[in-house]
């Protein structure tokens, strides 16, 4: 397995230009969803960590050695296989997740998205996302992972409180942290996320001297930092999600707007049409938990999915609904209309006494643009939810079915 | 001497022990509740019987009415009444002396755990004195105010008391209350000072506080250890000597008093009775003075303690008597028994019972009501004193009123549910019945009186429709070291009680008299004077019938909107505590909604507490990676499920829960 060096090379010469592409397409408000047929994000899930974190429930093993040579192989051969049965074309964005992918080595990430632009096509531009921890993620390694093709980071800084950081179990302390980050930002320039933590049992908001973490001082900390982030130039892009410079996340974009996504790797989770016969129901999907029985089903089998369920029209719409308003730009009418060219989103929720209420509290807007959360509304979504979701179900029932439904 | 006391809705006194949820504690006397006839069947099985063969029936005509005494012991809780009723059966050769007699009743858990014993027992006891044969009829009676009507009827059954008290504690708050109770009923008492062994006993105190409260001169007391049987042999010759036998005459027709009934799965209802005249035996034809049916006597016979079977029973005996009655209700405590062709007038003082406290109960989950209302069923064929309405709550669904005797009877019953049915209910906070004196000549005629019972809030008329409310008040007896006596009166005035007397019984002990209202003490009174007493203070009431009361109705709204199931009638001083108290719970078990709400108590269109629980600032999860959608979809569509079962007041959606935390009682600890 080659290092694709001259390929990589282009990676990082290419970030600039792929910036650009996403300031353009932030100020139209969504990415274009045309052909999304033939298009897909991928998740990569590395679920190793050097330790356990006390708050953390994803799912990470914390193994005595890495078979590394293995699990690179079924990260390619998984990776083959989705991107043939679903017929994608183009993968517009690549996330390492996990686990704490910064203990991969570069040539494992290198090795995946060369399969990809083999099976598929990588453009220059798509953004590739890893998540780095600070302790595991040294310059020069994360040199290496931007010559295997990585142009974007996420840093898992949590918090700059050594205190804070031991009570979370972190291996690092808030200096490691501050040198990663300027580490990461000389080597990604305008691409480099951090992942902060609010709500520990600690904290406290700056003026405020209340006890200890209850739902209203979360609630305070999270309203106080995004009017900081906003005052500093921020774009409030998600609900927990702010970028400077148009820097959005292209993979994160995605979940939101319902897009196609693959997911390789233990327990990753998927969403996407299969192609061929009847290719018009999306599944969700989910691979095998444990990575030691995913690859052995990944080599014995070709592929680790363990589940699949197939979504029904209605459950599209809820998550198209419920993902949607996560962020600013909410559901706009065109975005809609891909999903439900039959019941627009004034049909749906226009009428209702309950969601009028909403409007008429300054939580929700429902105009021309389309439906989304106003500032206020953003924070308390959940509830919102609870009268949307039913109006939708609602609304479903009561529709006239068109003839060619379910076709 | 069963004259009723002012307004009282029970006749006679009704004197005994207060018990709340300190039961537990064991400072609840081991009385007895009538007609709770469950344990019937497991006594007679644990029971030790007498050397008396139960199949050769016993003559009972040679026990002549002059060598027959019928007496009650009667005792302030732990004083040792149960010991030493034990002693009195070994004795006598009731029971075997070689065993270990402790407490010889058999128990459900719920006495046990409570210190309490909620059936009575009854035991007709033969002994030999200077010559003669004796019959000494020991008639337990249920000690409990909540029992007092049932007590006084075992009580005008008795011609003597034994009134027990310890030598150490001295006289309690029960201690008077039995010994008015007798006293009025003009039976001869005998005082008996028992646990003398004690290392603290003080016998020549508690002779001198029994001279001055009940003017009984000091060499009248038996000095007695129950435990270790000193001086009890000297109690039974003081009961054939100082208690007179019953005035009965054999030769008259029956005349029998039913003073407790229990109920056995397969030989029907059995009914302890006292013959005040007549004989009866099997075959008779009888009649029941309250029902006025007729049953043929199948079987009579006398308890010692369990049921032995005689010939007959005659004029001044007391026993059992099965009749093949299929319910407990045919057989009410205070009705009279006489034969068909020979009516009598009846025994004065026969009552229904009467509820003095109601409470909601309703399945915590009500695809449970079918087997909860299985065992209300199951429980109240053995209590006719429980009385059952259905009823039903918007927020609770679908349930029923109940009425108790009080508050003992109503956790009793409530426990019972739980663990011989493993019933788990919702008990709202207890009530009690308050009454309107109509002005309005429309709802008269509606009612068809001019006084009313108001048992549910919204039954309350308006003020402008009404003369006077009234509310039902009891006289309370406390008895407590001095010490403590500025805290009780404090307490006592925070419970709009108005002294009535106060003495010292002793060099340190204080008895103080209050009437109280009823509602005043169902909640928590007596737990809070234990622990402002450190234990000390003892307590007992008596009904005293109602008294006017300024009783408005108070509505929560939650902003704005009336909640049908939190109006509640109070006294007009207490509206604003008890308000406040109901808003700030449902502050604490209302969840926060997308707007301000307001809780407000209003007596009328006028504001008297208020809380408001704070709109959501932030309810949203905020990660939301990896692409798990479904995890979250699930949780939020259940969560959308279970808004839709909520109870909309107005706009703001209220749990089941939170009305749950408002309207039942709060728990004892």
């Amino acid at each position: 397995m080659a290092l694709p060096g001259t390929r990589a090379r282009g990676w990082a010469a290419a970030a600039k230009m792929a910036q650009r592409r996403r300031h353009a397409e932030a100020a139209r408000g969504s990415p274009s969803r045309a052909s999304q047929g033939s298009r897909a994000a991928l998740y990569v899930h590395w679920p190793y960590c050097e330790k356990r974190c006390s708050y953390c429930n994803f799912n990470k093993y914390i193994p005595r050695g890495v078979e590394e040579a293995a699990m690179r192989s079924c990260l390619v051969t998984e990776a083959q296989t989705l991107l043939r049965l679903s017929g994608v074309q183009r993968v517009e964005s690549v996330f390492f997740g996990g686990g704490t992918p910064s203990l991969a080595s570069p040539n494992t990430v290198a090795a995946v998205l060369e399969a990809v632009d083999q099976i598929s096509h990588l453009p220059a531009d798509s953004e590739v996302t890893l998540e780095a921890n600070p302790t595991s993620a040294s310059g020069s390694k994360l040199a290496a992972f931007g010559a295997a093709g990585v142009n974007r980071l996420s840093i898992g800084l949590q918090s700059l409180d050594d205190t804070e950081l031991r009570l979370l179990g972190r291996t690092h302390s808030a200096s490691d942290a501050l040198q990663t980050l300027a580490e990461a930002r000389r080597l990604f320039p305008g691409r480099v996320s951090v992942d902060l933590m609010l709500g520990l049992p600690a904290q406290q908001v700056q003026r405020g001297t209340l006890p200890a973490p209850d739902p209203e001082l979360t609630a305070e900390m999270y309203q106080e930092g995004r009017a900081v982030l906003r005052e500093a130039g921020f774009r409030q892009y998600e609900v927990s999600n702010f970028a400077r410079n148009g820097a959005l996340s292209t993979h994160n974009w995605t979940y939101w707007q319902c897009g196609q996504y693959l997911g390789i790797g233990p327990g990753a989770h998927g969403r996407f049409v299969l192609q061929g016969a009847g290719g018009h129901t999306r599944e969700a999907r989910i691979q095998t938990l444990e990575p030691d029985n995913w690859m052995k089903e990944v080599m014995l089998f070709g592929h680790g999915t363990r589940r699949r369920v197939p979504l029904g029209q209605l459950e599209l719409l809820e998550e198209v609904l419920a993902m949607g308003l996560r962020t600013d730009v909410g559901i706009t009418h065109q975005h809609w209309q891909q999903f439900e060219p039959q019941l627009n989103l004034w049909d749906v929720f226009g009428a209702s006494r309950e969601v009028k209420a909403l409007l008429a509290q300054g939580l929700l807007l429902l105009d021309h643009r389309g439906l989304r959360c106003s500032w206020e509304g953003l924070a308390v979504l959940d509830s919102l939810l609870l009268t949307l979701l039913p109006r939708l179900q609602e609304a479903w029932q009561q529709r006239t079915p068109s003839p060619v439904q379910g076709g | 001497m069963w004259a009723p006391m002012g307004r009282g809705r029970w006749h006679g006194c009704a004197h005994t022990v207060w018990a709340t949820a300190a039961a537990h504690r064991g400072i609840l006397e081991p009385r007895p509740m009538a007609t709770r006839g469950a344990a019937a069947k497991s006594r007679s099985q644990d029971r030790l019987y007498s050397s008396a063969d139960r199949k050769e029936k016993i003559d009972m005509s040679r026990f002549s009415v002059e060598n027959i005494r019928n007496f009650s012991i009667i005792a302030h809780v732990d004083h040792g009444k149960s010991t030493l009723a034990d002693r009195l059966l070994e004795l006598t050769g009731t029971i075997d002396k070689t065993k270990n007699n402790k407490q010889v009743l058999d128990k459900l858990q719920v006495e046990r755990e409570r210190g309490i014993t909620v059936k009575a027992q009854t035991a007709s006891l033969f002994y030999n004195y200077e010559g003669k044969q004796y019959l000494l009829n020991l008639i337990d009676t249920p000690g409990h105010v909540d029992f007092s009507y049932e007590v006084s009827r075992s009580l005008s059954a008795c011609q003597g008391v034994l009134l027990v008290v310890d030598a150490n504690e001295g006289i309690q708050a029960q201690t008077v209350a039995n010994f008015f109770l007798a006293f009025e009923a003009q039976l001869s008492v005998i005082p008996v000072i028992n646990k003398i062994d004690l290392k603290n006993a003080d016998p020549e105190r508690v002779e001198k506080q029994i001279e001055k409260v009940f003017d009984i001169p000091t060499d009248e007391c038996i000095k007695i250890s129950a435990k270790l049987g000193t001086n009890v042999e000297r109690v039974l010759q003081a009961v054939i000597e100082r208690i007179p036998p019953p005035r009965v005459h054999r030769k008259n027709p029956l005349k029998a008093l039913v003073f407790d009934s229990t109920f056995d799965q397969y030989r029907g209802v059995i009914a302890n009775v006292a013959l005040f005249d007549g004989v009866v035996s099997k075959g008779d034809k009888i009649v029941s003075a309250h029902t006025k049916k007729t049953y043929e006597v199948n079987e009579v016979g006398v308890l010692n303690p369990n049921e032995q079977p005689t010939h007959k029973l005659y004029a001044g005996q007391v026993g059992y008597l099965i009749a093949g009655m299929k319910d407990v209700t045919e057989a009410q405590i205070g009705d009279t028994l006489y034969l068909q062709k020979q009516p009598v007038e009846p025994l004065p003082g026969f009552k229904s019972a009467k509820p003095m406290v109601f409470a909601g109960m309703y399945p915590i989950d009500q695809s449970e009501y079918n087997n909860l209302k299985s065992a209300v069923e199951k429980l109240t064929i053995n209590d006719s004193s429980v009385t059952v309405h259905r009823d039903s709550s918007l927020a609770l669904g679908a349930g029923w009123r109940l009425g108790f005797l009080g508050l003992l009877h109503m956790e009793v019953f409530n426990q019972r549910l739980e663990q011989e049915y493993n019933a788990s209910v919702i008990l709202t906070t207890p009530t009690v019945p308050y009454k309107a004196v109509l002005s309005s000549a429309k709802l008269i005629k509606e009612y068809r009186e001019k006084e009313i019972t108001i048992i549910n809030p919204a039954q309350f008329p308006d003020k402008s429709k009404v003369t006077e409310y009234l509310e039902p008040v009891v006289l309370g007896t406390i008895i407590t070291p001095d010490e403590y006596t500025g805290k009780i009166m404090m307490l006592c005035q925070a419970r709009r009680a108005v002294q009535k007397n106060m003495i010292y019984i002793d060099q340190n002990r204080v008895m103080l008299k209050y009437l109280f209202p009823l509602n005043e003490i169902v909640v928590d009174f007596y737990d809070s004077l234990k622990s402002l007493s450190s234990g000390y203070a003892s307590f007992d009431y008596e009904d005293a019938g109602y008294q006017t009361a300024e009783l408005v109705k108070m509505d929560i709204l939650l902003n704005g909107n009336l909640v049908e199931e939190l109006v509640t009638i109070v006294h007009k001083d207490k509206a604003h505590s008890v308000g406040k108290a109901i808003c700030e719970r449902l502050k604490d078990s209302l969840p926060r909604q997308l707007f301000e709400i307001a809780i407000q108590a209003a007596i009328g269109s006028k504001i008297i507490a208020r809380e408001t629980v704070k709109a959501y600032r932030k309810n949203v999860l905020a990660k939301c990676y990896g692409g798990d959608i479904t995890r979250k979809m699930k949780l939020l569509k259940r969560q959308a499920e279970g808004k839709k079962k909520l109870r909309k007041i107005g706009n703001i959606e209220v749990p089941k829960d939170a009305f749950i935390k408002v309207l039942r009682t709060q728990p004892d600890k």
